[in-house]
């Protein structure tokens, strides 16, 4: 008996609560006041690379406080989904951290690439590692598992730890194209780190490690490693003696018009590229 | 026919339909990644897939076998650390502690179970892998199959433990008495007597912490060095295999789902499908011994 007044207990709660629920959608329908402000609004949807997506909420903010009536929804993906999402028109402007391949463009030929930063990719090593400057081909060597001990560039005898990011990152991909070339691959036993930050961590703490980071992430926790006696520095980015820089790129599909033109030209201006700099990337101007 | 019992019927209805509910959402689920997958079988082939070691996505290799030994491997690891704990708690708490003990011990090792698989992860890449980095064998960075075995083993210790702890308490008093009564130690009778009358409840256990320790994803990315190969020994002593770095199944999803596009994505897909191929089976055999259980139990 019990048990049946509590059944009919819980069918008439689940009963309120539906009539609730019903009552609660029914009093949104229209006509009910809304908020929308009277100036026209817009949303503009960003995706893509997380590298440029930190860069491009700075923007965005700043931008969205000149322009009231503008929205814009910056997303992550990685760079693959910034040009995929760019090419299929899911997002207004995809984000990449990396040149666009051929395959890409001749996928979309529609593709408009803007450059809209640039970002120097450092060869970082644990702190205590004596070695502090490699030529190219080291790094290359070093990272294709040809060189495997730190005597063979001048340190100790110890098996040199390679640290790396995952596939179809965009900071992965860059170190590809600009270190290792069209047919040198990364060895499959480095380490696999899946962020900028959690790279500069394992780099840290693991003794004889060697990892490359973008030029935002660098501090003293890592000691980075000189290329062709040339600093990884933004100085030497900018007047290009350090040779490992990469484009960081918005794309649209077609000519970009209205809101979204507007917003890309005060990324290239005098004030977006500001922000550019202030975060620590180099300015395409 | 009353209003009672009207009543009655709509909950057992609503109750129906919450079960229902649940299947679907797991058919939906397996459906949903098998889909997914279907070009990656078709398109790379699925013995190109089982069969070959080699995943480099940027140039079109697409061999999980590496992440299937991965994650095969350090499950091994975590069973060969975690069940002789998990067993000795079991047997511990259903045999030999004291009320007062078990009130502590307990809820312990049933926290251990609340703890976050992120949590777990830091602490095996912040005390584990420095000291097991201490080894001195080239190559060897601290992260891989050690740290991860160690991390998992203690992940899977309150499933294979609580589980092991009913079933030893299943076995008849008179079990115990009968033992006793014919001159055996304790020690005897619960090596002798009680474990091998818990057999298959306790075999339950470690299958139910081997689904778990398959399943497990962050905390494997985090100790276990994700390198797409396949775990070998660093020197040419055998034992060297468990500092090998490796990759789990669940590990190559996570890594890499965040950048996949294209055919890459739907490898990423299947490599789930047989992680779920991989659990069911795990799981069905699970449950296949505990029925069998049960059916020896009716039989006595």
């Amino acid at each position: 008996m019990k048990n049946i007044k509590k059944s009919i207990l819980l069918v008439v709660s689940l009963l309120l609560v539906t009539a609730l629920i019903a009552a609660c959608s029914s009093t949104s329908t229209p006509g009910a006041p809304t908020t929308e402000p009277t100036a026209e609004t817009s949303t503009i949807s960003v995706s893509g690379s997380t590298t440029v997506q930190p860069l491009a909420e700075k923007l965005a903010e700043a931008f969205m406080t000149e322009n009231a009536g503008v929205r814009i929804d910056v997303q992550g993906g990685g760079s693959s989904v910034g040009v995929k999402a760019a090419a299929e028109g899911t997002s207004d402007i995809g984000m990449a951290s990396r040149e666009i391949k051929d395959s890409e463009l001749t996928e979309s030929p529609n593709l408009k690439v803007i450059v809209i930063a640039r970002d120097g990719i450092a060869i970082v090593t644990h702190p205590d590692t004596p070695v502090s400057d490699l030529t190219i081909e080291q790094v290359r060597d070093i990272f294709s598992g040809k060189i495997t001990n730190w005597k063979d560039v001048g340190g100790e005898d110890q098996s040199i730890i390679l640290v790396s990011r995952e596939e179809g990152s965009g900071t992965r991909a860059a170190f590809e194209e600009m270190v290792m070339g069209e047919d040198v691959l990364i060895a499959a036993s480095s380490i696999l780190q899946p962020s900028n930050g959690s790279i500069r961590t394992t780099v840290a703490t693991t003794p004889n490690s060697i990892g490359y980071l973008s030029f935002g992430y660098l501090d003293n926790t890592v000691k980075s490693i000189s290329i062709n006696g040339v600093a990884p520095t933004e100085p030497n980015a900018v007047n290009g003696t350090y040779p490992i820089v990469r484009p960081l790129n918005m794309l649209t599909n077609g000519e970009p018009t209205g809101t979204v033109k507007a917003f890309l030209d005060f990324i290239l201006s005098e004030a977006g590229q500001k922000i550019v700099v202030d975060d620590g990337y180099i300015s395409v101007k | 026919m009353s209003g009672r019992m009207i009543a009655d019927k709509v909950v057992k209805y609503i109750l129906f339909a919450s079960a229902i509910i649940s299947i679907i959402i797991v058919l939906a689920i397996g459906f949903f990644i098998f889909r997914e997958s279907i070009d990656a079988w078709t398109e790379i082939g699925v013995s190109e897939m089982l069969f070959k070691t080699v995943w480099r996505p940027g140039i079109d290799q697409y061999g999980i076998l590496a992440m299937i030994a991965g994650s095969l491997s350090v499950t091994f690891g975590a069973i060969l650390l975690g069940v002789p704990l998990a067993l000795g708690c079991a047997i511990f708490l259903a045999e030999i502690a004291p009320e007062g003990v078990q009130a502590v011990v307990r809820p312990a090792v049933q926290l251990l179970a609340g703890i976050p698989s992120v949590v777990y992860g830091l602490f095996g890449m912040v005390i584990l892998v420095p000291l097991i980095r201490n080894i001195d064998v080239p190559g060897n960075s601290g992260y891989g199959l050690l740290a991860a075995s160690i991390v998992l083993a203690v992940m899977i210790l309150p499933t294979i433990a609580s589980i092991a702890e009913d079933a030893i308490r299943a076995v008849p008093e008179n079990y115990r008495h009968g033992s006793l009564a014919l001159g055996a130690t304790k020690w005897q009778t619960i090596t002798r007597v009680i474990l091998p009358a818990g057999k298959s409840g306790i075999i339950a256990g470690v299958i139910l912490g081997v689904g778990r320790a398959l399943g497990e994803t962050m905390a494997m990315i985090m100790v276990i060095g994700n390198s797409a190969i396949m775990p070998r020994p660093l020197s040419s002593n055998p034992l060297t295999f468990f500092l090998s770095q490796a990759r789990t199944l669940t590990g190559n999803i996570a890594v890499e789902i965040n950048y996949a596009t294209g055919i890459h994505e739907s490898a990423l897909f299947a490599t789930g499908v047989v992680l779920f191929g991989l659990i069911i089976v795990v799981n069905a055999s699970a449950r296949w011994i505990i029925r069998s259980q049960k059916y020896v139990e009716k039989a006595n």
